[in-house]
């Protein structure tokens, strides 16, 4: 039946990802944005919080606890509320741990899984493709079969950490239906460009990855003769960008809204003018409003039900929600919103991001 | 634990629902759209025989157990649901259907026990009877605190004097049933807030007289009255809550505390418009041709896809919203912010799909033949009823910024 409660080991995660998420990754958000670095040691101690290898079998020396998408959902908000570059980052491994829990052959899992758990390693996925036309309906970059393998051929654009990863899950058109394959770096034909130079994200190094005629064995597709599911895993990640997006627009509604308080302007704080005051109003609203949405199409997916339209929709409203609020409050702050002593600048250079950005995080 | 699963009691009665408003309702609307000021007293007599004494269309006590849906406590979650299905059917002839209403809600809120068995018990049979609530003043709407009816103690009795408007059943509660009207109305003018007191005026008191029907926008099958009350006397135990007037405004917190009751049903009546709308207009389109195609890219989507996804997922989060606020209310959990975000967005939502639904169809949506302009008329009412959308905003940033009424009004 209907309830909103969350339970006490959701409640126990929440708390302890917005502790860490308040004690190290807001601190490091300015320097991280103005460096296009995060701090040595950051993802370590993201990885110590179990962000990756939780739910990792313990067979491969994981953790094995039940993955579930709304729990998912509530991490990647109180992570987004800290800094989404960072967020981001933290996450990258799980582009390829999630994919392979989800739908990896047995073989492929041992082969991926174990180095995983150990210890952070920069892992990643490449879904976006640089056209004015994109989305996951048809992919530009395809997989053709060949001699019982693949040839792969096309271009990918924002893959996080793509320099650094060693494997990567790559989203290609495999006749008339998308499927997922995994890919060595190393591979001949994989070439991983310039690090791309973006509004926001700066802290994320970003590439273009270009596919030319890299043959792959049967094993590399992502479930072997069964497939994937890929309409799931891209689900999984709409609710992980929504959600980072809920928690970022989290923080700049608080950071506006404890800015309004302190600004005295007529003789009162700007935030007892109803001018302000429902702009923020508007900000409490659709936070929350967004966050249901994405909340509810999580608790669709852990019911394993279709959940595509509703994923969709909740991040669409998301990424647009995400955008007004940073907007809004670079507004409230005025002249203060626009120069980089404050944050919200930073963050409206985040928020556009989001109705570009697909399969780069998940939950 | 997380879960958007409406339990199969509530599943149950929205799909019984769901038949009457298709198979009832629908047949009548335009009908009594048109025929403003007429009842439909088949309809009405055949909701209160299968409604008197259960649980749709009415704000629940979340102390009382007793509920249609069982022992657990989720009767106002089950309104809501309800409602919404009612309100698909037609939003005016939901709000005409025999019961306790607002008048009800505010008896739960702010009566005793004994109060709550002597008012409500009547609505469990007999009569089909109305109840309403007269708060609206012709000077003075949402600033309630600034209202002149006035209620002065006579021996054992109160004496009622003023007037009230935009009371929704109002003919109905005051003369045209056994119901009653809850009157706001103050006890001291020099007091303020704290002198505003609610009071049960059975129906056919002497002294309360309904002197006009408004003619609307929409809604229009159920009757909005103006009621003058003129040395109205009713016993002194009609009072809600305490007739002490305390110098701070607890009284009148616990009046206004009726609304976190109410708002999420006047919420879920807009969803219910909106859905109709929503699902008329999908319909009409795909006929056309055209359906809606979700996760493309923007620039291959249609400006009617990226306006009906728009409106989609507004009202749906509409919906979210109104089940959270009755979900708190259910569980005893405090909900004054979250029932005003929800119906500050409800209003909101129905009134811009309303509109949109009407652009879509073209000419066809402006025409009488079809519901849609109906509907557009009748959704507006829910951004302006039990709070406007602007009262509720303005509740919402108070809340926000932890800012009394004096500091941000």
């Amino acid at each position: 039946m209907f309830d909103l409660e969350l339970t006490e080991d959701q409640k126990l995660v929440q708390e302890t990802v917005a502790s860490f998420a308040r004690a190290e990754i807001r601190p490091a958000a300015r320097d991280a944005d103005e460096t296009g670095s995060i701090p040595s040691g950051l993802a370590d101690k993201g990885f110590e919080l179990g962000l990756v290898s939780s739910a990792i079998p313990e067979e491969h020396g994981g953790f094995g606890e039940q993955r579930s998408t709304v729990t998912g959902a509530i991490v990647a908000e109180e992570l987004g509320w800290g800094d989404v570059s960072i967020a981001l980052q933290l996450l990258a491994p799980r582009l390829l741990v999630y994919p392979l829990l989800e739908a990896g052959t047995p073989e492929q899992r041992a082969k991926y899984l174990p180095s995983f758990a150990q210890s952070f390693r920069a892992a990643t996925a490449a879904v976006v493709e640089p056209r004015i036309d994109f989305d996951t309906t048809q992919f530009a970059t395809t997989a053709t079969p060949e001699n019982g393998g693949f040839v792969l051929n096309g271009t990918k654009c924002f893959v996080p950490l793509a320099e650094e990863s060693e494997a990567m899950l790559v989203i290609a058109q495999q006749g008339d239906a998308p499927a997922a394959f995994l890919v060595d770096r190393a591979s001949p034909g994989v070439t991983v460009g310039e690090r791309e130079k973006n509004m926001g994200l700066k802290a994320l190094a970003t590439y273009e990855v270009s596919f030319e005629s890299v043959r792959l064995p049967a094993a590399a597709r992502l479930g072997g003769e069964r497939g994937a599911d890929v309409e799931r895993v891209l689900n999984l990640s709409r609710i992980a960008l929504g959600s980072l997006a809920v928690g970022m627009a989290r923080g700049a509604f608080e950071y506006a809204r404890d800015y309004a308080k302190e600004r005295k302007a007529f003789g009162v704080a700007i935030a007892q003018k109803q001018a302000i005051a429902f702009i923020l109003a508007e900000m409490a609203i659709e936070i929350d409003a967004a966050r249901l949405l994405l909340w509810e199409a999580a608790w669709l997916l852990d019911q394993a039900r279709p959940a595509s339209r509703e994923a969709i929709l909740a991040k669409r409203y998301a990424s647009n929600m995400v955008l007004k609020v940073a907007d809004n409050a670079v507004q409230v702050l005025g002249g203060h919103g626009y120069v980089r002593d404050h944050p919200v600048e930073l963050w409206l250079r985040n928020a556009r991001g989001f109705t570009s950005f697909e399969g780069m995080a998940i939950v | 634990m997380i879960d958007f699963e409406l339990s199969p009691a509530i599943q149950n009665s929205r799909q019984m629902i769901h038949m009457l408003a298709d198979q009832v309702m629908r047949p009548i609307s335009r009908e009594y759209d048109e025929r403003e000021h007429e009842k439909p007293t088949e309809f009405l007599n055949m909701m209160w025989s299968v409604s008197a004494g259960s649980s749709f269309g009415n704000a629940k006590d979340s102390k009382d157990s007793a509920l249609a849906s069982g022992s657990v406590k989720e009767g106002n979650l089950a309104s809501c649901v309800n409602i919404e299905e009612l309100s698909w059917g037609d939003a005016g002839l939901y709000l005409t259907i025999p019961n306790a209403g607002l008048g009800g809600a505010a008896v739960l809120a702010a009566g005793t026990p004994e109060q709550k068995q002597r008012f409500l018990a009547p609505f469990k049979g007999g009569e089909p009877k109305w109840g309403a609530m007269a708060i609206t003043e012709p000077h003075c709407g949402s600033d309630s605190a600034a209202i002149q009816t006035t209620a002065v103690r006579d021996g054992d009795q109160w004496v009622l004097n003023g007037t009230k408007i935009y009371c929704t059943s109002g003919l109905m509660a005051a003369e045209k049933s056994d119901g009653f009207v809850v009157v706001w109305a103050t006890v001291d003018k020099s007091a303020g807030r704290a002198g505003i007191k609610s009071f049960v005026v059975p129906a056919h008191t002497p002294g309360m007289k309904v002197i006009k029907v408004e003619n609307k926008l929409g809604i229009r099958a159920s009757d909005t009255a103006m009621i003058v009350f003129e040395d109205c006397r009713i016993p002194l135990d009609n009072i809600l809550g305490s007739a002490e007037v305390k110098t701070s405004t607890e009284g009148f917190k616990g009046a206004m505390a009726t609304f976190d009751a109410t708002r999420p049903l006047v919420a879920a009546s807009a969803l219910g418009i909106g859905r109709a709308a929503l699902d008329f207009a999908r319909e009409a389109l795909e006929r056309a041709g055209i359906t809606i195609r979700y996760g493309l890219a923007p620039s291959k989507l249609t400006a009617i896809e990226r306006d009906f996804m728009e409106i989609e997922s507004d009202l749906h989060a509409a919906r979210l919203l109104t089940w959270r606020a009755a979900w708190m209310m259910d569980r005893g959990k405090r909900n004054n912010l979250e029932a005003s975000m929800a119906k500050a967005k409800a209003g909101l939502a129905v009134t811009r799909v309303t509109q949109k639904a009407v652009e879509f169809l073209g000419p066809l949506g402006y025409s009488r033949k079809l519901l849609l302009e109906k509907w557009m008329r009748d959704a507006k009412i829910n951004d302006i009823f039990e709070g406007t959308q602007q009262i509720n905003m303005l509740i919402v940033a108070r809340r926000i910024l932890g800012y009394s009424s004096k500091e941000l009004s």
